[in-house]
């Protein structure tokens, strides 16, 4: 029996509609199980002690696991890469998207994308073999795998998605905005700084929001440059151990399904709702304040 | 008087203003390049003297110290081409449903936001969420499969944005063409729009390569051992693979110092692969928009 032209048609639809469910699907699995192997740990420390308490030893006998000090590192590597990534992101899309001649902008932005490209991994083991030794001469420090250290490679690895994001947001700033400006005798630059940017103000959160996201939640990094000491950071040269760095170091080492293994499982799931946090806001950001031609400002 | 008015040395130093700040916005963007000529200038310098023929093409030794880095070569390369097999169609069916079936409204705005989240979810949890579901839930263990599943799950995102940015280039007039010719929905997208829209995904396909094969987090439980004497023939397999490689040579192999040289080559491989692959899809999209 051969299906109608439109059975067909209608058949075809719903499985392409099964597929883009996906992804969905996807994200929901990683929820359900990121609980059902992180949320035995709770059986044996409750969420306050887990969350707010300042000792890590899971190895120790009685163990420890208190993920303040790691939730602290991450915060602070975050903090101070963006701080570094922020203004270096967002004055790079500034350049390209206004200042550079169409031929700079062509040799710069495949730049960016290449930067963006660079896997996680090598710019970890050039943080290990080149800044890090950097850092303990210049600084007189007992180690160069330190917080500062993780926060500089972070930095490099945020910039990209801060400034293409931003870069969107920037072109996407009427033209009749910025010849008002103009014409009313500003110069470019005060244009760029009381006119585009607040305008575009909603795209570069957006922008700030993914890269902090980024840097929070990257792994490599963290885990090779950062030091590795679960201590809650006292200056921006200390030896941090950050979520990422400690699942990923640990996981081998910790017997299947026991306290350790359940423990780091509920260390992803917080930094599972950090990551969901941020992206959560700079889509609500990104969709509330659209910028739709020149009338919504 | 207000400091802005039109004065001339007002005026003059507004235009100072201005060159000055057009410096630091071009400071910054040099800044960029730096770090990339930079890291990539390291380690060519470093790395070129490690790599020969026999570095590509042969086992390691002597617990690692030695020999030649093929079955990481040739784990990266079965997991990413794994993992295209499983992302592609999937990212291409998901963007030719978003792009060309779904009407605006709730059911759309739940899967952009589900597709969005996916792609911020960091990659040492992806690395978790394999280990629980691929490796110990469905018993596949720590193999190749259970490694092309989870960066499958990984690079969806990237796959479904550039495939569905090819599509929104494809001209409404083809497809308005086609209708009116009598062709269904279906025979207009098999026929008409992803022939158009192919190169654009292909290039998409190309940056979730390259995403894929640098990808560390997320194989470390899935996939990758420190060590395999045999090189990977199925799916059951574990492997090695370069990024991993890296890692463990670089902070937990035998002998740190010793090892330098096969750290430096092995990072210039995977960048030369990666950057390659990069490059590759950047110059092709240049010349498919001078096309159009």
């Amino acid at each position: 029996m051969a299906l109608s032209r439109k059975a067909k048609d209608n058949l075809i639809r719903n499985l392409f509609f099964l597929t883009a469910l996906s992804s969905i699907v996807a994200l929901a699995l990683i929820m359900v199980y990121l609980f059902v192997e992180g949320l035995p740990i709770f059986k044996v420390v409750s969420v306050t002690d887990f969350l707010f308490g300042h000792l890590w030893y899971p190895t120790s006998d009685p163990p420890a696991f208190g993920v303040f000090p790691l939730i602290m590192a991450s915060l602070a590597v975050t903090a101070l890469s963006s701080a570094i990534a922020i203004p270096l992101g967002v004055m790079t899309a500034i350049y390209l998207a206004e200042i550079a001649s169409r031929k700079t902008r062509d040799i710069f932005k495949p730049i960016v994308e290449l930067l963006a490209a660079l896997p996680s991994v090598v710019i970890g083991f050039f943080g290990m073999v080149v800044v890090a030794p950097y850092l303990q001469e210049t600084f007189d420090l007992a180690t160069g795998l330190n917080l500062f250290n993780a926060a500089i490679m972070l930095a490099f690895m945020s910039v990209p998605t801060i400034c293409s994001v931003s870069e969107d947001a920037i072109y996407s700033v009427p033209r009749e905005l910025k010849e008002a400006s103009l014409a009313l005798g500003a110069t470019h630059f005060e244009t760029i700084a009381k006119v585009v940017l607040p305008a575009s103000l909603s795209g570069i959160s957006t922008a700030v929001m993914l890269g902090m996201s980024r840097a929070i939640g990257e792994t490599m990094v963290v885990l090779m440059v950062a030091g590795g000491a679960a201590i809650i950071p006292t200056s921006i040269f200390s030896p941090v151990r950050p979520m990422p760095s400690s699942i990923a170091a640990e996981m081998a080492e910790a017997a299947f399904r026991g306290n350790h293994y359940h423990a780091l499982f509920a260390i992803g799931i917080v930094l599972f709702l950090f990551t969901l946090a941020f992206n959560l806001v700079a889509s609500h950001v990104a969709e509330k304040h659209k910028q739709v031609g020149a009338a919504t400002l | 008087m207000n400091a802005n008015a039109i004065t001339h040395a007002g005026l003059a130093r507004r235009h100072r203003t201005q060159k000055l700040m057009w410096g630091v916005f071009g400071l910054s963007s040099l800044i960029n390049m730096a770090a990339l000529v930079l890291i990539c200038g390291f380690l060519l310098i470093k790395g070129l003297p490690a790599i020969s023929w026999s570095f590509l093409t042969e086992m390691p030794r002597d617990s690692m110290t030695a020999g030649g880095i093929l079955p990481c070569i040739l784990g990266t390369i079965y997991l990413s081409l794994g993992t295209m097999c499983v992302a592609f169609p999937l990212g291409v069916a998901s963007a030719v449903y978003l792009n060309e079936y779904a009407r605006p409204g709730r059911t759309l705005r739940l899967i952009r936001l589900g597709i969005n989240n996916l792609a911020g979810v960091p990659s040492v949890v992806f690395g978790l969420f394999g280990l629980a579901f691929f490796v110990t839930f469905f018993g596949l263990g720590v193999s190749l499969l259970s490694g092309i599943l989870t960066l499958s799950i990984l690079v969806l995102p990237v796959i479904i944005g550039t495939a569905e940015e090819a599509l929104k280039s494809v001209p409404q007039t083809y497809r308005e063409a086609s209708l009116g010719l009598g062709a269904t929905k279906w025979q207009t997208i098999r026929l008409v729009v992803l022939p158009a829209a192919m190169p654009g995904m292909l290039t998409g396909a190309i940056l979730g390569l390259s995403r894929v094969a640098g990808e560390t987090a997320a194989i470390m439980f899935t996939a990758a051992v420190f060590f395999t004497p045999y090189l990977p023939t199925h799916l059951n397999d574990s492997v090695m693979a370069l990024p991993y490689h890296i890692y463990v040579l670089a902070t937990a192999g035998t002998d740190i110092d010793k090892t330098r040289p096969l750290q430096y080559g092995t990072a210039l491989v995977l960048i030369i692969l990666v950057l390659g692959m990069n490059l590759g899809a950047i110059l092709y999209r240049a010349k498919l928009q001078k096309k159009r």
